[in-house]
């Protein structure tokens, strides 16, 4: 079970049953869709910002845990966060969920640091890098669906 | 029939661990227990016999085949041929000009779209599929429908699982003329009644395709006695190599259909103005095949012919009853796919834990299952699921690994409870 647990941590367990900031947005600047095939994992991020800086973000939609939990987790560590944080979260992020097993992850990171675990589970990173991809597209202005490419 | 299960009582039931013994694979700790592998509806594991095969034809024989005089030659076209004659055994074909030797399933079923397809369908020509295909099963025809025009026409399937018979019945018409359809479901386990479905197609003049991709692991087919047009099936679902499919079609059916690919090993003469075709099956077959898988799937039939499918379907009826009951009692979780007649697969979902956690979860228990739409989208549209867990059961499998599966299962609720 405590391996289980070091993937499975209380606050992702929470965030799956009671996401945050979930629903759909009135009046949000951009907009962008999210969808893993191998799971069927789905999600709409919605983001308001004014000129550099991310005023709100929001989403809906269905999948697993760990994607549930990192949209939502990522909406409660980005909200005025400027783009270019934004981004750099995402990079060290990404760096955590593939890195090596034991490694530290970036202080920065904060509350984050909980999908550490997933690294020791590589068909997971898709799951919980979806959120994060989706941000990406909708920072970039593309409307269309992001993937995930792990 | 009735000496056929006489002899069934004579003869020994399965020694399950003696045939664990033969796959070399299942002897093995993730992370840190040992491993129960339910996941063969996705692929099967290789025995002994299979791995020795391929092993000693690396080791003694290797060569091309069809290509040379040399005593390696001779010996590598033999061993490819004779796997021929028995995948026609196994099947019952007529001949064994009627096995084509392709990558998979799904490479028959693109062959059957591109060669016969296109020379023998026009533009409104309607092909029936149904709504419990396997993606390899739609995409083809979608691919021939873009090309050619051609109609997809879909038979609904019931909340158990099933064909919807009357409505099969309503979509036959003059206009159709294919009907492919899937003997066993990969998601649900649903065995559909091919052998009437083909009966009412033929009625009407209609060819059927049958994808056996799931079917002959579990049960024997015989292709004669179903009169199926067109048969396909993978052989690294029936305990042998993966890169190899068979393709089974009647003779005449096969002679009518134009080359699906160009190049060596198809040919009889070559010059620029103008090339004649090999015969069948040769005609099908451009290139070096995969020599070794093919002869690897050879061996894999013998395995099972030696453990006899009969008994291997009695055996895993057996698992199918056991699993399903128990699964049954575990609070919160719905088994997809009720059919009456089904073969050891066995879709699920529980509540509020998503397929793709009970995947992980039951992985650090050392069980192997498949989460996600198991290439079947529309399927899971229609049964308005983005993903289901699924447990498939071969004649390795045991039914303490039934309960290591119970084990998993209540111990990903706790984690989530
Ligand atoms: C019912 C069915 N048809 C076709 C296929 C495709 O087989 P392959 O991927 O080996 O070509 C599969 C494999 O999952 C299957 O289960």
């Amino acid at each position: 079970m405590d391996d289980l647990r070091e993937l499975y941590q209380e606050v992702i367990l929470d965030h799956n049953r009671h996401p945050r900031n979930f629903s759909a947005m009135e009046g949000a600047s951009a907009k962008a869709e999210g969808y893993n095939p191998l799971c069927g994992d789905q999600l709409t991020l919605y983001l308001k910002s004014e000129g550099d800086q991310i005023k709100d973000l929001s989403f809906q939609g269905s999948g697993c845990a760990i994607s549930k939990a990192s949209a939502s987790l990522m909406t409660e560590a980005l909200k005025g966060k400027s783009k270019q944080e934004a981004l750099e979260l995402f990079k060290k992020f990404h760096h955590m969920v593939t890195g090596s097993v034991g490694e530290e992850p970036d202080p920065s990171l904060g509350k984050l640091a909980v999908f550490a675990g997933v690294c020791e589970y590589p068909a997971r990173v898709k799951c919980a890098s979806l959120a994060w991809h989706t941000l990406k597209n909708a920072l970039e202005g593309k409307g269309e669906v992001a993937k995930t490419e792990g | 029939m009735k000496s056929k299960q006489n002899l069934q009582l004579v003869r020994p039931a399965l020694d399950i661990e003696a045939i664990r013994q033969d796959f070399p694979v299942l002897h093995q700790a993730i992370r840190g227990k040992p491993l129960v592998y339910l996941d063969n509806a996705a692929s099967t594991q290789k025995p002994r016999a299979v791995i020795q095969a391929v092993k000693d034809f690396y080791e003694k024989d290797y060569s091309n085949i069809h290509r040379g005089v040399h005593t390696l030659s001779e010996r590598a076209t033999i061993a490819y041929e004779s796997a021929r004659n028995e995948v026609a055994h196994f099947l019952n074909a007529k001949s064994e000009k009627e096995i084509v030797f392709v990558r998979g399933a799904t490479e028959a079923i693109n062959l059957v779209s591109q060669s016969w397809g296109k020379k023998f369908l026009k533009a409104g020509d309607e092909v029936l599929i149904s709504h419990m295909e396997h993606h390899a099963n739609i995409v083809p025809w979608q691919l021939l429908r873009e090309q050619i025009g051609i109609e997809l026409k879909v038979i609904p399937i019931t909340d158990q699982g099933e064909l919807d018979l009357e409505a099969f019945e309503k979509l036959l018409s003059k206009k159709t003329k294919l009907l492919s359809l899937v003997h066993i479901s990969n998601t649900l386990g649903t065995i559909n009644p091919v052998k009437d479905c083909i009966k009412k197609a033929h009625a009407l003049g209609i060819p059927v395709l049958i994808d056996g991709a799931q079917a002959v692991a579990h049960q024997s087919v015989d292709v004669q006695d179903l009169d199926a047009d067109f048969y396909v099936f993978s052989s690294h679902k029936v305990f042998s190599p993966s890169g190899v499919g068979v393709l089974y079609a009647k003779e005449a059916i096969l002679d009518s259909m134009p080359p699906y690919q160009g190049g060596g090993d198809m040919i009889l003469t070559v010059s620029f103005e103008k090339t004649t075709y090999n015969e069948i099956p040769h005609k099908f077959e451009a290139g070096t095949p995969n020599i070794e898988g093919v002869i690897g799937l050879g061996h894999g039939i013998q395995y099972l012919k030696h453990l006899g499918l009969d008994k291997i379907k009695a055996y895993e009826e057996e698992l199918l009853s056991k699993a399903t009951l128990a699964l049954k009692e575990i609070e919160g979780l719905q088994i997809i796919g009720e059919a009456k007649n089904k073969v050891s697969v066995i879709s699920f979902v529980l509540k509020d834990i998503h397929p793709h956690d009970i995947g992980t979860l039951l992985d650090n228990e050392g069980v192997a299952v498949r989460t996600g739409h198991h290439c079947t989208m529309p399927l899971m549209k229609r049964l308005g699921l983005p993903a289901t867990a699924r447990a498939s059961f071969a004649f390795y499998n045991t039914v303490e690994e039934i309960d290591a599966l119970l084990r998993a299962l209540e111990k990903a609720k706790k984690v989530f409870g």
